[in-house]
């Protein structure tokens, strides 16, 4: 599903991503472990298409396309989905008109029919309910007051709605009580299937514990310096990065 | 300086031609309101930029102009948009076309040259000293006069204004039209204007509109300008309000055409409990100049004004704001709130700002803002990254700037003018 190769990037001509080499098949989720400032948030911009990072070298293939050639909005189409580590708010944009606005251009980039605003108000009741969330959600401005726990559950409830092929958590537990972290981990536990991919980039073991991964990978100063199963996560939470990874 | 004098003695100079031709040419009370007004701008001329209220504003390209004064030609019967509102007054180079319009029964909405001794009294009684409005009473061809009697639930009415005579502006020979409209909202009644001015789209021409309104006790007036003027015309409008107790006046402005154009308010709150809302929209596209300039007088206590004004600038463009409140002695708790914020779509584009309170009253609430920046990446990324493509996400976020500004428009019929005219805009100019 993702396969990404000898990926190297800089930020303001400072080097991040120093070759990461990474595939993820259909139907798995992987993890990437790593300590702060080793790249874990510029591989998850990169692979969305952010502006402000310099691909330097290698590539990056998502379902048999050249990814890093896609603009945003058609990796988006294309099935890829970045949860935010830190969703943006938007004053004066509604919740429930950015979410048919999104999925909307994704039917209409993979050729389905537009949903109306009844057909969406439909969809995303049913959705709203399956994730237990209250319909307030989307009524209010994209997250603008919502709480660090609603934002991140915003962001579950977009996914749910766009149903990605990849879904991208990046540092989804941070901020998180362990009520909203279930809530977020049911939530991607329930696309979980043959059809759906992720990757889980975390700095703690925690939110493994609710989505558990079928692969980890370690990753410092811009390069996966080791793989593992998913009990290679409880060994970094023991013994900490400097040794794991030596 | 020099084309500042030509374009003013131009103005004069066609004034002593057209003085008979004028409506009430012989009717001594609006041959001497005109005489007065001549002595004046002769005295003032067009303002330069000298003048503190016009410094970021410079009418040397209205100045450089030789106009055709519109009531010289013959009367032309445009094409009109559909209508918004069951009741509509169409002015026509600034002269009432009664065969275009359909005038609501009740209201006392009538031709201000076909009802002149009626405005006597009336007419100049708001007048404030300003240039442009003594070129508007030295040469107005005509106005709407529109006296809701007290009580009266106004409804709706549209008053649709369109620059003409495309020929004679194609010859070199732009027009200019001055309509003086007289507003008055009688005691406890309510009305909802729905302003709509548009233009030919390359041809030079000079909308000069002057209102005087007054809205009386616990009255009501709606009043949304849809600027829309051609992209060579010109427009300088002269709102002038008083409110008197318990009454409210709201002014929503859309400045979306014209290459030059200033909206120019000036309200004073004269009984306790008067309230004055004036907010707006300004869309300023490539090689157009738009200016709001507000003056809100709290004269009397116990009064609230609102005002939010946004300003989206693209391409090579200039945007400015004034903002003037200021407080009188008497108006003790008076609540004053002034808001305006710009965005700039291109780094050629320029915004000036310039916020002034003015307060002599001790126990009062006044404060004001002012922001300026550019699209933000984080909100335009984040869009894009749901799959939304980049025009429509500029569009949304565009749109979500101008919200608060416009959310106050609550007639359903303004309010779908509004979004059209919003969204033709950034179709045409925006995306």
């Amino acid at each position: 599903m993702l396969k990404i190769e000898g990926l190297t990037a800089e930020v303001e001509g400072r080097p991040i991503l120093k070759g990461i080499d990474l595939e993820v098949p259909a139907g798995e989720v992987h993890a990437v472990m790593g300590p702060n400032g080793s790249g874990k948030s510029t591989l998850s911009y990169v692979l969305a298409g952010r502006e402000g990072y310099e691909i330097t070298g290698g590539r990056v293939t998502f379902d048999g396309r050249d990814l890093l050639a896609m603009e945003p909005e058609e990796r988006a189409a294309a099935g890829l989905f970045l949860a935010f580590q830190y969703p943006v708010e938007l004053p004066g944009v509604g919740n429930a008109n950015f979410l048919r606005t999104a999925l909307n251009a994704v039917r209409r980039a993979r050729g389905e029919p537009e949903l109306d605003a009844m057909q969406f108000l439909k969809l995303a009741r049913a959705k709203l309910k399956a994730l237990h969330m209250s319909e307030e959600m989307i009524k209010r401005n994209v997250n603008v007051g919502f709480s660090g726990g609603e934002k991140k559950r915003n962001e579950v409830l977009q996914m749910a709605l766009l149903e990605p092929k990849l879904a991208i958590l990046d540092e989804t537990d941070s901020g998180l009580d362990i009520d909203a972290l279930k809530i977020v981990a049911d939530g991607v536990n329930a696309m979980r299937g043959p059809g759906f991919s992720a990757l889980v980039i975390t700095h703690y073991q925690r939110l493994l514990d609710h989505i558990v991964p079928d692969r980890v990978h370690v990753l410092m100063d811009g390069r996966i310096v080791k793989s593992g199963p998913a009990s290679l996560a409880l060994e970094l939470e023991a013994e900490g990065y400097a040794k794991v990874a030596a | 300086m020099n084309a500042m004098t030509t374009g003013a003695e131009a103005f004069l100079g066609r004034f002593e031609g057209l003085r008979a031709q004028l409506p009430g040419g012989r009717t001594d009370w609006v041959a001497a309101l005109r005489a007065d007004a001549a002595a004046q701008f002769r005295a003032q001329g067009l303002p330069g930029r000298r003048v503190e209220a016009w410094r970021y504003t410079d009418l040397s390209p209205v100045a450089a102009l030789g106009f055709t004064e519109a009531l010289t030609l013959a009367e032309e019967r445009p094409a009109l948009p559909a209508a918004r509102a069951p009741w509509r007054a169409v002015f026509v180079d600034g002269r009432f076309a009664a065969g275009l319009s359909s005038l609501p029964p009740g209201l006392a909405a009538r031709s201000l040259a076909a009802d002149l001794d009626a405005a006597r009294g009336l007419l100049g009684a708001l007048a404030e000293p300003l240039p442009l409005v003594a070129l508007n009473t030295m040469l107005f061809e005509d106005g709407l006069f529109l006296e809701v009697p007290a009580g009266a639930e106004g409804g709706t009415l549209e008053l649709l204004s369109i620059a003409s005579h495309t020929q004679e502006a194609q010859k070199g020979r732009p027009i200019a039209f001055h309509p003086r409209h007289l507003i008055r909202i009688g005691q406890g009644a309510r009305l909802t204007l729905i302003e709509t001015s548009l233009g030919p789209a390359a041809a030079a021409y000079l909308h000069n509109p002057v209102f005087e309104i007054a809205v009386a006790q616990g009255a009501q007036l709606t009043h949304v300008r849809l600027q829309q003027e051609g992209r060579a015309g010109f427009q300088l409008c002269t709102v002038l309000a008083a409110v008197e107790a318990g009454g409210t006046y709201d002014n929503f402005t859309l400045n979306a055409g014209g290459r030059l154009v200033r909206n120019e308010i000036h309200a004073a709150l004269r009984g306790p409990r008067a309230a004055c809302h004036m907010n707006g929209a300004q869309l300023v596209a490539d090689g157009q100049h738009a200016d709001t300039t507000t003056f809100l007088d709290h004269a009397a206590p116990d009064c609230a004004s609102r005002q939010t004004y946004k300003t989206v600038l693209a391409g090579r463009s200039r945007g400015v704001f004034q903002g003037k409140i200021l407080v009188r002695q008497a108006a003790q708790r008076t609540d004053g709130y002034q808001m305006n914020q710009a965005l700039l779509l291109s780094e050629e584009a320029e915004i000036d700002a310039k916020p002034q309170l003015e307060i002599y009253a001790d126990d009062v609430k006044c404060s004001h803002g002012a922001t300026v920046g550019a699209l933000d990446e984080a909100q335009l990324f984040y869009l894009r990254a749901r799959g939304i493509p980049a025009a429509t996400a500029r569009a949304m976020l565009v749109e979500a700037f101008l919200s608060e500004a416009i959310e106050g428009v609550q007639d359903e019929a303004a309010r779908a003018a509004l979004d059209d005219a919003i969204s033709g805009w950034w179709q045409r100019e925006g995306a």
